[in-house]
């Protein structure tokens, strides 16, 4: 008995503080603010912006982490521990360092050549302070937690009925579309899910990256920057509840899909 | 017929070299030797699965030492099955022969056949999951014969069941291989898997494979 109280006691506080901070933003807004806040066209505008740039920072996130989680799961090749290590860099670089991160290098000039002046003039697609911007912002953090998550998901497939395809007469490929492919796919929604979650969250690159200028590159993580910047709190916490409840979709999501990730 | 010549291979802790057997066309050889001593390791190199460090690979006169796997023409059973999850027991049957682009009439007759032959045909639409380990190692053989491959490679295959389903299975593996005219290569450490089923034996021993004598004549070399 003692064993539980104390590691439950222990637990409990972390639970209890989660709970806090919920129940704090509950009392603290109202329904009519929260009405009030919804209305307004900005931030209508940024949760629509929201909507869309994370659901396609979600799905090129998803593109990429297949095939690279599948690679670095299965493979030993040289520069693995390199690209492995590569791919965990925007999961703890400070935030703002990788929005700077993004700035500089599509404004950095190689040998005369400039990508954003690039996109901008050849391409007719600029990006920088755009909504693109915002998509490149979230995809870099996003994709990160997207490979781990295809990673962990191809390391838990036993990789035997593979190579048993191939004796069979498959390719690689073939083995990869035809026999690990179709094993993956909870882990696929559970990666483009925890992808777009992460997207939701962000903040920091976009703010220097996309800048946070209304109707144009404002998500609502911006969106409650703005709001507490003018002091409008109540707007702040009113978008802020929001996020909570689009967060907890989210998992409600990933549960019911039974992924083993939220287990 | 399966030819090794002066086959030197290496995995994890040990290496093995220059070993040297053959096997003739139809014949059901078993090659024993105690756990961890490379057997496995020998069974993978043959069907291409693991690299060989030098040495030759012959199968049916053609050397396959640095061929891929899809083009030995080689049928094998892991010792852990590796059923494809999300396939039916007539899609492990299918597999090899919807990638051989045959028509579906002679896909339906092969896995009926098959079915018929290994006595899964009331199996034949159901998932792997809760398939009796018995039945499994029928889906494993199946999917491995399916393509008519020269050569059969199986690794431990009874080493999982219960004497009654080992005696069942050990029938059905000397019937269904003389049946499908293949040369088979059966890796165990039974004692008396090998003497109710081998044509000729082989010993891994002390890195070196050795043939075993008092068996059956068989023609093995």
């Amino acid at each position: 008995m003692p064993f539980f109280v104390v590691m439950g006691g222990i637990s409990s506080c972390f639970v209890l503080l989660i709970i806090l901070l919920l129940l704090a933003d509950l009392r603290f807004a109202s329904i009519a603010e929260f009405k009030t806040a919804l209305l307004k066209p900005e931030i209508q505008f940024a949760f629509q912006l929201t909507i869309l740039s994370c659901t396609v920072a979600a799905l090129l996130s998803i593109w990429v982490a297949t095939p690279l989680g599948y690679l670095l799961s299965r493979y030993r090749f040289p520069g693995r521990t390199f690209i492995d290590t590569i791919v965990d860099i925007p999961i703890v670089l400070p935030p703002l360092v990788l929005g700077l991160s993004l700035l500089i290098l599509f404004h950095q000039p190689f040998f005369g050549w400039e990508i954003e002046k690039w996109m901008r003039d050849t391409v007719g697609f600029p990006i920088t302070y755009r909504w693109p911007a915002v998509v490149l912002a979230q995809f870099s953090v996003a994709c990160a937690f997207a490979v781990r998550t295809m990673r962990v998901t191809f390391d838990q497939i036993d990789p035997r009925a593979e190579d048993v395809a191939r004796t069979l007469g498959c390719s690689r490929g073939q083995a990869f579309l035809q026999i690990a492919f179709p094993q993956a796919w909870r882990g696929m929604i559970a990666a483009t899910t925890i992808a777009w979650a992460r997207a939701l969250g962000e903040f920091g690159p976009i703010l220097v990256f996309a800048g946070a200028t209304r109707m144009r590159t404002e998500v609502l993580s911006t969106t409650v920057f703005l709001e507490l910047s003018i002091g409008n709190l109540d707007a702040a916490v009113a978008v802020s509840l929001l996020m909570v409840a689009m967060a907890v979709v989210v998992l409600v999501v990933l549960r019911l899909l039974g992924t083993g990730l939220t287990s | 017929m399966i030819e090794i010549k002066d086959l030197s291979l290496s995995a994890g802790d040990f290496s093995l070299s220059h070993l040297n057997f053959r096997i003739e066309s139809g014949q059901y050889a078993v090659l024993m030797g105690k756990t961890g001593r490379g057997k496995t390791t020998i069974l993978e190199s043959i069907c291409g699965l693991r690299r060989v460090e030098s040495g030759t690979i012959t199968i049916y006169g053609k050397n396959v030492t640095n061929w891929l796997p899809a083009d030995r023409d080689v049928g094998y059973v892991p010792q852990d099955l590796a059923l494809f999850p999300t396939f039916t027991v007539r899609g492990h049957l299918e597999f090899a022969l919807r990638l051989r682009n045959w028509s579906k009439p002679s896909i339906a007759d092969r896995s009926q056949q098959l079915a018929e032959q290994l006595g899964i045909r009331h199996l034949l639409d159901r998932k792997i999951t809760g398939l009796s380990g018995g039945e499994s190692q029928r889906v494993a053989l199946g999917r491995a014969l399916s393509f008519y491959p020269t050569v059969l490679l199986l690794d431990e295959p009874l080493s999982a069941l219960d004497s009654d389903t080992r005696s069942e299975m050990q029938d059905l593996l000397k019937s269904i291989t003389k049946l499908n005219e293949v040369t088979t290569l059966h890796i165990t450490h039974n004692q008396e898997e090998t003497a109710a089923l081998a044509d000729c034996s082989f010993e891994l021993r002390d890195g070196k494979v050795e043939r075993l004598t008092g068996m059956s004549a068989g023609k093995c070399q």
